[in-house]
């Protein structure tokens, strides 16, 4: 069986984390979204942020994938400073892959096309060899008779499979998945998570945003708790979701627990 | 199933008598009036009618070919202009503001006056290089007319296209060229379908203007001189019938394209 991730070349340091994130900061005109935010994401691990709404985990996904501009602070993938204005953002962009809430498929083009888009347009594939490439990857998720069809004619959850194998054409060293499964129905949840969870036994490495504390708990190597655009707490998942130290953490722990979520 | 049948031509019969009075009324009202005979003598002489057919349906043929020519140069136009408004960033500041200015003036000045400055003005202006055929500078100025306005609705369709398209696609690595090129501009033609067909029609009729230049033999100018030399208005009313003859498939026709292939109707996103 074929792995739905390359093990990435490891041109850094090899103690130097693939993601490391230092001192960044945000804002939309007056209101600052991220400040001094640090973090790091080590090579083949699944790092999920959690917070409440408005904590800037979308924000934060966005500026690792230089979609936004950051105002201060260093974002160094596999050791280069990609927030450096001489990088190519789109060189940056189709290694770094970034899965949004709302699937954010091409809805005048068909399944197939949606996937080979960026290979054939980005990195000069040939048509043939694309395609071939996509059909594996969507046999391998089991939506291989739906290479055809139209974007809107498919599941939520299946529209999430694809929009997932389209950015894992691209070979990203990192992937980003920012909230993934909130727009799906309960019962498709569980489609899209275990694919994110294969990924990950596959090595790749994540930055996971998410209300899944299961997920969480059950997939990820550390957990980062948001809190108003900083890190309020880190750590492995059965510390920060079992044994918070941060008051706002406990906070966030509990009103989760009450509208049972955990 | 048979009352349903049964039910269906019903209600095609109320229809069918229901336009019958309507038509009938009408008609009655127009042709009991005071003026009628003079009315036909001078609008629906249909032997003469008959006679000037040729010369007219000689004459739209210019039309359609102008209106084919035009329509390409409007679209190629209307596109690099609405393309070059989204562009973003100080460097293209000169571009964006000569396309935000052109598109200001032309869709203010009035099509004719337009026409009036290019079609007679530019040849005596005498620039060697430039060509000095009126039928060159009216269609410049349907195309710069024109152009203005469908830019104008190719920007709308650009504009209603959600930003999350256009981040999924630069996320993939996608230039902005590539994703304007690939993502956005598809789908927001596809959008303003409707529109730019609106606009196609209404070009189909305004190349008829450029009969006041006075020089191209189109359906109107000729029309008007069949007209001129016999006092008697039926060749204008020939020319409308012809026009309208030919909107009418082109409306439908481009209905039926677009609701087969799905493009109005059911939006997506
Ligand atoms: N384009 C923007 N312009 C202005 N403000 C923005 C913009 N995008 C986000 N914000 C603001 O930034 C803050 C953080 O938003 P963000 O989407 O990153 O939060 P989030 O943690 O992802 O929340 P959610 O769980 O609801 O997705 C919010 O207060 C939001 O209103
Ligand atoms: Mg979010």
């Amino acid at each position: 069986m074929t792995s739905l991730s390359k093990d990435p070349a490891h041109p850094g340091a090899a103690d130097e984390p693939l993601l490391r994130v230092t001192g960044l900061r945000k804002s939309y005109g007056s209101s600052v979204v991220l400040r001094d935010l640090h973090l790091e994401v080590g090579r083949h691990r699944c790092v999920t942020l959690i917070g409440a709404s408005g904590s800037g985990k979308s924000t934060l996904l966005r500026c690792v994938n230089l979609l936004e501009e950051v105002d201060d602070g260093q974002i160094f993938l596999d050791g280069k400073d990609i927030t450096d204005p001489r990088v190519d953002p789109d060189e940056i962009r189709s290694r770094v892959g970034i899965v949004f809430q709302s699937f954010n498929l091409f809805p005048h083009m068909k399944v197939l096309d949606n996937i080979t888009l960026a290979p054939r347009k980005v990195h000069g594939v040939p048509k043939d060899q694309a395609e071939a490439e996509a059909m594996e990857l969507l046999a391998r998720v089991g939506l291989r008779d739906k290479a055809t069809a139209r974007p809107d004619s498919l599941s939520g959850g299946q529209q999430q499979r694809v929009a997932i194998v389209r950015a894992l054409v691209n070979k990203p060293v990192l992937m980003l998945f920012d909230e993934v499964t909130s727009a799906l129905d309960p019962e498709l949840v569980g489609e899209v998570l275990a694919m994110i969870k294969d990924l990950k036994s596959d090595g790749m490495t994540m930055l996971v945003a998410t209300h899944e504390m299961g997920f969480a708990r059950q997939v990820s190597d550390a957990v980062v708790f948001l809190s108003e655009g900083s890190v309020a707490e880190t750590g492995p998942p059965e510390q920060v979701l079992g044994s918070p130290q941060d008051p706002r953490t406990q906070q966030f722990l509990r009103r989760i627990i009450e509208a049972g979520r955990l | 199933m048979a009352y349903r049948r049964s039910r269906t031509i019903r209600s095609g019969w109320i229809a069918f008598a229901s336009t019958l009075i309507v038509v009938g009324v009408l008609a009655a009202l127009v042709m009991t009036s005071e003026g009628w005979p003079r009315f036909r003598k001078t609008f629906l002489k249909w032997d003469y009618g008959w006679e000037v057919f040729p010369q007219i349906l000689d004459g739209l043929w210019l039309n359609v070919r102008l209106m084919v020519v035009c329509e390409i140069a409007i679209l190629i136009l209307a596109l690099t202009v609405a393309w070059v408004r989204t562009l973003r960033g100080p460097v293209y500041f000169p571009l964006r503001a000569a396309a935000t200015v052109y598109t200001d003036v032309f869709r203010g000045l009035p099509l004719i006056l337009v026409l009036f400055m290019l079609g007679f003005g530019m040849p005596t202006l005498r620039i060697g290089w430039l060509p000095s055929s009126p039928l060159f500078w009216g269609c410049t100025a349907l195309v710069l007319t024109y152009g203005a306005y469908v830019s104008e609705v190719f920007r709308s369709g650009i504009e209603s296209v959600h930003p999350s398209q256009r981040a999924a696609a630069r996320s993939l690595g996608l230039s902005h060229g590539k994703t304007m090129r690939h993502v956005v501009v598809p789908q927001a033609v596809r959008r303003v379908f409707p529109p730019l067909l609106n606009d196609m029609v209404a070009l189909q009729k305004d190349t008829g203007l450029i009969s006041v230049l006075g020089v191209i033999y189109d359906a109107v100018l000729r029309a008007q001189i069949a007209t001129s030399q016999t006092y008697n208005y039926t060749p204008y009313v020939v020319a409308g019938v012809l026009f309208v003859l030919i909107t009418i498939p082109l409306t439908r026709l481009t209905d039926y394209i677009s609701r087969r292939q799905g493009w109005i109707g059911g939006g997506t996103v």
